[in-house]
C-alpha cells in the first residue's frame, strides 16, 4: 500500500465508491447466498428452525433418489431438443432472412413477436391449443389427415415434445443474434468463394457457418443454460407435480416443490448446488470444446 | 429507391425465399391469430369442436330489434307457451310440453311436505311451437352481472336464428373482471370496481377495498418503474468506475462480476428467500426491486463496454476544466450513454413485466400479486374453461410490450444483437 502514489491512492478510493453499490449487491444477493446455499445444503433445513448440520446427507440421498434423477433426465432431454431445434430453425431463419430480401422488416417483426410474449401468457395460450377440447392443434393435424392425433400434455410421451415445439416458436430472439452476426461476414470472403466457384450450399458450410461459429456458440451455450432452467411453462400448463406421470417434472420444478412446498430447504440447496455444477461444468466443457471448432479470428 | 441488379449473386434479391418465408411466418403467426381471435369469441363458441377462427354470434329479430342469442337447441317435441294464472309462478310464461297443458289448465309437479304431487293450474294459452322449432335464450356477456330487460327466451323457426360475425370486445372488461379477487364485488361496474382497488400505497385491510386487475397493474408497474431506475442509476455508476477509473483491483472486480452471470436464479433462490424473511420483506414488493439498486451483473457489463469505446480525451478535458468524478460521470458520461442505458431501460422492464418465478417465491400476499402472478392464479383456479377470459388476459398482458416494441424497435433489435455478438 505504501508504494501507490498519492494519485493511484485516489483512484482506488474513487474506483471503490462509484463501484460500492455493487460490492453491497454483490455481497448480500449472489456471494451471501451462495455460500448460504453451500452451508444449507449440508444441514436440515425448513427456514423455520436453524440449520442443523449433517454433513453430506443430503447429497447421498439424492443420488438414491428415483424422482430427482427424473427431473435431471426430463431437463437434459427438454434443454438438449429445444436448443437443438431452436437453433435449426433460428439459424434456417437468419440465413432466409440475409439474402436480401424484399420486406425484410416485416418478416422480421413476424418471427421476433412470439419472443415478447410473456412466459405466463405463451403458457395459457399453448395449453389452449393443445386442448383436446376445441384446441387448434389437432384440428389442424386432422386437416393433413392426422385423425388420431396425440393428447399431448396429457400423454407422457408428447408433453415434452409440446414444450419443445413451444420453446421453437420463440426463435426469434436468437435468429436476431444470427442475423447481426450474419451482417458482420466481410461480403469480400463471399465474393471470393464465388469467384472460387463454391456453390450456395458449400459457401454455407464452409464459408458463412465457420465466419458465424462464435455467434452460434454463444446462442446454444445459452440456450443450454437456460433450457436447464425451465420452470414457468412447466409450472402453469401442468401444475407443481410436473403431470403427467412426472414427465414434465423438470429440475428447478422440483428444487422449487422441495423448497417451498415440502419445506426441505436442506434437501433443495444439495439439488440448486449441483445445478450449478452441472452449469459451471457445462460453460468450461463448452469453452474448451469452442477453442477448436470455433473461428473468432476474422 | 430502385434496387440495382448486379451480376454478383450476393447483392441480387432472391425472391424464391419468399415462399419458405412466408410459410414460416404464417406458422409463427398462427398462435397470435387464434390468441385475438379467442379473445372475442362469444363463451359459447370457445371450445366448440371443430374450433372456428372467426367469433360468430347468433342473432333473431324481435319487434324489429336485433337480438343476440345463445346458439340454437332443438326443442325436439310439440310444446306450448302458456302464462300461468295461478300457483307460485303465477303472472310467469313457461314453455310446457304440449301433452302437460289441457283444457287450460298445466299440469306441474309441486313439493307438498316431502312428496311430489302432481296438480293442475290454470293458464292462458299463448303460442305452440312444432318439434322442429329452436329453443334460443337472450345472450348475456357475463353469469355475474344482471341479465338485461325484456323476453329472456324464444322458440323460433331455425331459418329466423342467423349468425353474423361479430367480435365481442366486452371480453376485456369481462377478463379484467374475473381476475378481480372479492366475488361480492364482481356485479359491480367496471369504474366502480376499479375505484375501489386496492394499490400499492392504500391500507388493505380498509373497508370496500379489494384486489383488482388494477391492484395487479400498480404493483406490477412500482416493480418494474423501480427496478429501472435503480439499475439505470446503479449500473451505470459502477460501469463507470470499471471503465473510466484505473485503481488496482479494478479488472478483478470485473472478472468476478462476469463470473457471477453464471450463477442463475434458481441456485439463490432459497437462500434469497432467507434471507428477505430475516429482513421482513417477504410478502411485499421489495424483494423484487430492492436489489435493482446494486447493481446487476449483466447491466454492469454491458454499460462498461459502452463506456470503454468513449474516447478519455472527453473525462480528460472536464477534469482539467474543475469536472468533479461524478461530475463526469453524470454529466458527460450518462447523456453519451443514452442509447445503451434505453437498452438496459428496456430489458429490466421487460423482465420485471414477465417475471414469474420471483413473483411466485417472494408474493405471498394476494394484494402483492403482479399482473403475470395474477392471470397464473386466476388460470389455476378456473383453468380448463373460460379459455375466451384467459386469452382476452393475456392479449391484456402481451399489449403493452407489442405497443413498446413497435416504439422502440431499434432499441429491441440492437439491445439483442449486441449482447449477442459482442457478448
Amino acid at each position: 500500500m505504501n508504494s501507490m502514489s498519492a494519485h493511484e491512492k485516489k483512484n482506488l478510493i474513487k474506483g471503490l465508491l462509484f463501484c460500492s453499490p455493487w460490492l453491497i449487491g454483490l455481497m448480500v444477493f449472489m456471494v451471501y447466498p451462495m455460500m448460504a446455499a453451500l452451508y444449507y445444503s449440508m444441514c436440515d433445513y425448513s427456514v423455520l428452525l436453524p440449520p442443523v448440520f449433517i454433513g453430506f446427507d443430503n447429497y447421498t440421498d439424492l443420488i438414491q433418489d428415483g424422482v430427482f434423477w427424473q427431473s435431471l433426465g426430463n431437463t437434459v432431454y427438454f434443454a438438449l431438443f429445444s436448443v437443438i431445434f431452436s437453433l435449426i430453425m433460428s439459424l434456417a431463419l437468419a440465413l432466409l432472412l440475409n439474402c436480401q430480401v424484399r420486406g425484410l422488416a416485416w418478416y422480421r417483426t413476424c418471427f421476433f413477436l412470439p419472443t415478447l410474449m410473456p412466459v405466463v401468457a405463451g403458457s395459457i395460450l399453448w395449453m389452449w391449443m393443445y386442448s383436446g377440447d376445441g384446441g387448434i392443434i389437432n384440428t389442424m393435424l386432422g386437416y393433413i389427415g392426422i385423425d388420431n392425433p396425440p393428447a399431448w400434455l396429457a400423454d407422457k410421451h408428447f408433453a415434452k415434445p409440446a414444450l419443445i415445439l413451444m420453446s421453437v416458436w420463440g426463435a426469434g430472439h436468437a435468429m436476431v443474434i444470427f442475423l447481426a452476426g450474419l451482417q458482420d461476414v466481410p461480403k469480400s470472403i463471399q465474393e471470393a468463394a464465388i469467384i472460387d466457384g463454391a456453390n450456395a450450399w458449400q459457401r454455407l458450410i464452409h464459408v458463412t457457418i465457420p465466419m458465424i461459429s462464435p455467434v452460434i456458440y454463444f446462442n446454444l451455450i445459452m440456450g443450454l443454460i437456460g433450457g436447464l432452467q425451465v420452470f414457468t411453462q412447466a409450472f402453469i400448463m401442468t401444475g407443481a407435480e410436473g403431470a403427467p406421470e412426472r414427465s414434465l417434472l423438470f429440475y428447478v420444478l422440483r428444487l422449487f416443490n422441495l423448497g417451498f412446498n415440502d419445506l426441505r430447504m436442506g434437501y433443495a440447496c444439495a439439488m440448486a448446488v449441483i445445478l450449478f455444477i452441472i452449469i459451471l461444468s457445462l460453460t468450461l466443457f463448452m469453452n474448451k470444446l469452442s477453442k477448436k471448432l470455433v473461428t473468432y479470428d476474422r | 429507391m430502385t434496387a440495382k441488379r448486379s451480376p454478383n449473386p450476393l447483392h441480387q434479391s432472391k425472391s424464391y425465399v419468399h415462399a419458405p418465408l412466408i410459410i414460416l411466418s404464417i406458422l409463427f403467426l398462427i398462435p397470435f391469430v387464434w390468441l385475438i381471435m379467442s379473445s372475442l369469441q362469444p363463451r359459447e363458441q370457445v371450445g366448440k369442436n371443430p374450433p372456428e377462427w372467426l367469433p360468430r354470434q347468433h342473432y333473431i329479430m324481435h319487434d324489429e330489434k336485433k337480438i343476440f342469442v345463445t346458439p340454437p337447441e332443438e326443442i325436439g317435441i310439440e310444446k306450448v307457451e302458456v302464462k300461468m294464472l295461478e300457483g307460485l309462478k303465477k303472472g310467469q310464461q313457461l314453455l310446457v310440453d304440449k301433452s302437460a297443458y289441457q283444457n287450460g289448465q298445466v299440469l306441474q309437479k309441486v313439493q307438498v311436505a316431502d312428496q311430489f304431487e302432481e296438480k293442475a293450474f290454470a293458464a292462458e294459452l299463448i303460442a305452440s311451437y312444432a318439434a322442429t322449432d329452436v329453443y334460443v335464450k337472450r345472450w348475456q356477456l357475463s353469469k355475474i352481472t344482471p341479465a338485461e330487460e325484456g323476453r329472456q327466451w324464444f322458440c323460433v323457426k331455425p331459418e329466423d336464428v342467423q349468425v353474423e360475425i361479430n367480435a365481442v370486445w366486452g371480453n376485456y372488461g369481462e377478463a379484467v373482471r374475473a381476475l378481480t379477487a372479492g366475488e361480492e364485488y364482481k356485479a359491480l361496474p367496471l369504474s366502480e370496481l376499479m375505484a375501489k382497488s386496492s394499490t400499492p400505497l392504500t391500507d388493505k385491510h380498509a373497508d370496500g377495498v379489494t384486489i383488482t386487475f388494477l391492484t395487479y397493474l400498480l404493483n406490477t408497474l412500482v416493480v418494474a418503474v423501480l427496478s429501472v431506475i435503480g439499475t439505470v442509476l446503479s449500473s451505470s455508476l459502477v460501469a463507470y468506475g470499471l471503465s473510466r477509473i484505473k485503481w488496482r483491483g479494478s479488472n478483478t472486480l470485473f472478472i468476478i462480476t462476469l463470473s457471477t452471470m453464471m450463477i442463475p436464479f434458481p441456485v439463490l433462490m432459497i437462500p434469497l428467500y432467507s434471507v428477505f424473511r430475516e429482513l421482513g420483506w417477504i410478502g411485499t414488493l421489495m424483494p423484487l426491486w430492492v436489489p435493482a439498486f446494486f447493481g446487476s451483473a449483466f447491466n454492469i457489463f454491458l454499460l462498461r463496454q459502452f463506456f470503454l469505446t468513449i474516447p478519455s480525451e472527453i473525462s480528460d478535458a472536464a477534469r482539467i476544466d474543475g469536472c468533479s468524478e461524478f461530475g463526469i460521470y453524470w454529466r458527460i458520461m450518462l447523456p453519451l450513454a443514452k442509447p445503451a442505458l434505453a437498452v438496459v431501460a428496456l430489458f429490466q422492464f421487460l423482465f420485471c413485466w414477465n417475471d414469474f418465478l420471483g413473483p411466485m417465491i417472494f408474493l405471498t400476499e394476494p394484494s402483492t400479486f403482479t399482473m403475470a402472478l395474477g392471470l397464473q392464479q386466476y388460470q389455476s383456479q378456473h383453468g380448463g374453461s373460460e379459455w375466451h377470459l384467459l386469452m382476452a388476459a393475456s392479449v391484456l398482458l402481451v399489449l403493452p410490450i407489442i405497443v413498446l416494441f413497435f416504439f422502440m424497435q431499434k432499441t429491441f433489435i440492437q439491445g439483442i444483437s449486441t449482447t449477442g455478438v459482442k457478448g
